[in-house]
């Protein structure tokens, strides 16, 4: 391996990109053994939050790095290259609200904004505007799901793979907003200097 | 209660200063010996001045009425105000002329580590020599003056602002879906590229050359097997790097995908990059257009070195040579 820095994303990415790069001859032994430790010098990887790839990439702090489509449209001014679809962790980004009569769409109607918890101020916030809708967005960390059951707010975006938490908690969704895989992401820099190996592993990726 | 300043903006105190100070002297000697004579122009400037320029990056981000209701704008660049001072000031002044500057350019971009509201810029613009001569002239200059600033590890990306755009189009791609593909490369996302060219249902050799192009970079050897509908770019690309000294030529990086610094750019463009940094340190290009929209018809070129970036890539390749300060 060509001592390439790659951010590899802890979280539900974790299992299957270290499945990914085992294909691709980079030795994960030491990274799923460990949970403690972030910085794994022989095999190049360094795990951090998904949500804190890009910011690594980004800086050149890694040279590549993994994670979620709804993390890179969350960060859309982050300046890295996104290579590749690696197709895995797919779930959707879904505008939910609670079964039953749509309150999201009465409160639209009658008094002409709709409140939405999220942790995807900006996802929701296009969305809205793109759609011609006024919302009001209100920027949850934990438990999104909570946020209409409590009245808090008439409705949800949030991400969801199987719809089962969604389902547990009485909610349905109303509106797709987009399918999000894992993408492969390159810092600019890297990506001109370190060509070679990049386009070598890029070539692989699209072997598997 | 502790004053603030403005996010994105920063002092500089003597032991950084004393540091920028040595780097910028060595750069303006670079400067001055290749006949590049330093200019000043105004922080603030009309905005129609810089609402003339093809918009794009440049775009300025602070603007303020003056005491008759004008509108003015702190300047987003040195290029703008340059070609005004050329067509205002240099009407008949035989051409080719050499202009250097060093100054505070602002621009409304999100504070992140290197990246500034108000950040200073060295730079040339060599106005009435074409390509290539022009363009080798000024790729010269800015591996001197990297060399200069006491980088060892720097190297040029090199490609062609018209190239994309000109081969989409002659590949019978709409405007619009052009605009599109464009704006999704510019934003570095490959993925969306893709994604809007295998949708236009072109011939599968259309494809393959519109996916593969973006992505191909490296050293001359990248145009042995790209010609037909690129030819006359890749000829013109060819020709400046035959001009390059050695010691130029092999800091130069072919990328057919840099499309970044569209706005007023025609020709080539370059950006430099060190692999002690993540960022790139500088960029530059042809504006061909640029100075006749302000009255005189020129061909030109020139670049603008980030100095804070050049400075933390400096003090980046010093660590890891091991060396100090």
């Amino acid at each position: 391996m060509s001592d390439l820095r790659i951010a590899v994303p802890r979280g539900t990415l974790f299992t299957d990109t270290l499945d990914l790069l085992d294909r691709l001859g980079i030795d994960t032994r030491e990274v799923r053994g460990n949970d403690r430790k972030l910085l794994f010098e022989d095999s190049g990887i360094v795990t951090v939050r998904p949500s804190d790839v890009p910011t690594y990439v980004e800086a050149g702090a890694a040279d590549l790095g993994i994670t979620g489509k709804d993390v890179l449209m969350e960060q859309a001014e982050r300046e890295v290259y996104e290579l590749m679809d690696l197709g895995y962790g797919r779930c959707q980004m879904v505008l939910a609200g609670v079964d039953g009569e749509d309150r999201a769409a009465e409160a639209l109607r009658r008094l002409g904004v709709m409140r939405v918890a999220t942790k995807y101020p900006r996802i929701a916030a296009d969305h809205f505007l793109s759609t011609g809708r006024q919302a009001e967005i209100v920027e949850v960390k934990g438990s999104v799901e909570l946020a209409p059951l409590t009245g808090l707010v008439e409705a949800i975006v949030d991400l969801t793979a199987t719809g089962t938490t969604l389902r547990e908690n009485g909610l349905v969704v109303r509106e797709e907003i987009a399918v999000c895989t894992a993408r492969l992401i390159a810092n600019p820099v890297a990506h001109k200097l370190r060509a070679p190996a990049i386009d070598d592993l890029l070539e692989r990726l699209g072997g598997i | 209660m502790i004053d603030r300043i403005p996010s994105g903006t920063r002092d500089v105190l003597p032991d950084e200063m004393r540091e920028l100070r040595s780097m910028t002297d060595r750069i303006r000697a670079v400067f001055d010996q290749a006949g590049y004579g330093e200019v000043a122009t105004p922080a603030l400037e009309y905005e129609s001045t810089f609402s003339r320029a093809a918009a794009g990056v440049t775009r300025p981000a602070y603007r303020v009425f003056d005491e008759h209701g004008s509108v003015l704008v702190l300047r987003a660049d040195m290029t703008v105000p340059i070609a005004r001072v050329v067509a205002t000031r240099y009407a008949t002044a035989e051409p080719p002329l050499r202009f250097s500057y060093f100054a505070n350019a602002y621009r409304g971009v999100r504070p992140q580590r290197g990246q500034a509201r108000e950040f200073l810029q060295a730079g040339v613009e060599l106005i009435g020599s074409p390509a290539p001569q022009g363009t080798v002239e000024v790729l010269s200059l800015l591996c001197e003056a990297l060399d200069a600033a006491g980088l060892q590890t720097y190297r040029i990306g090199l490609g062609d602002a018209s190239l994309y755009p000109s081969l989409l189009e002659a590949l019978g791609v709409e405007t619009e879906h052009r605009d599109r593909v464009l704006a999704d490369l510019a934003e570095g996302d490959f993925v969306a590229v893709e994604h809007h060219i295998r949708e236009l249902e072109l011939d599968p050799a259309a494809t393959e050359l519109l996916l593969r192009v973006p992505r191909t970079r490296g050293g001359p050897e990248v145009f042995d097997d790209l010609e037909g509908a690129l030819h006359d770019v890749l000829t013109g690309m060819r020709d400046v790097h035959a001009r390059l000294a050695p010691q130029v030529a092999e800091r130069i990086i072919f990328d057919l995908g840099l499309v970044r610094s569209i706005g007023y750019y025609t020709g080539a463009v370059f950006q430099v990059y060190d692999p002690a940094y993540g960022v790139p340190l500088g960029s530059g290009g042809r504006y061909d257009e640029l100075v006749g929209e302000f009255g005189r018809p020129l061909p030109a070129v020139g670049f603008a070195l980030n100095v804070e970036r050049l400075h933390i890539a400096l003090t980046g390749e010093e660590r890891g040579r091991g060396g100090g300060g």
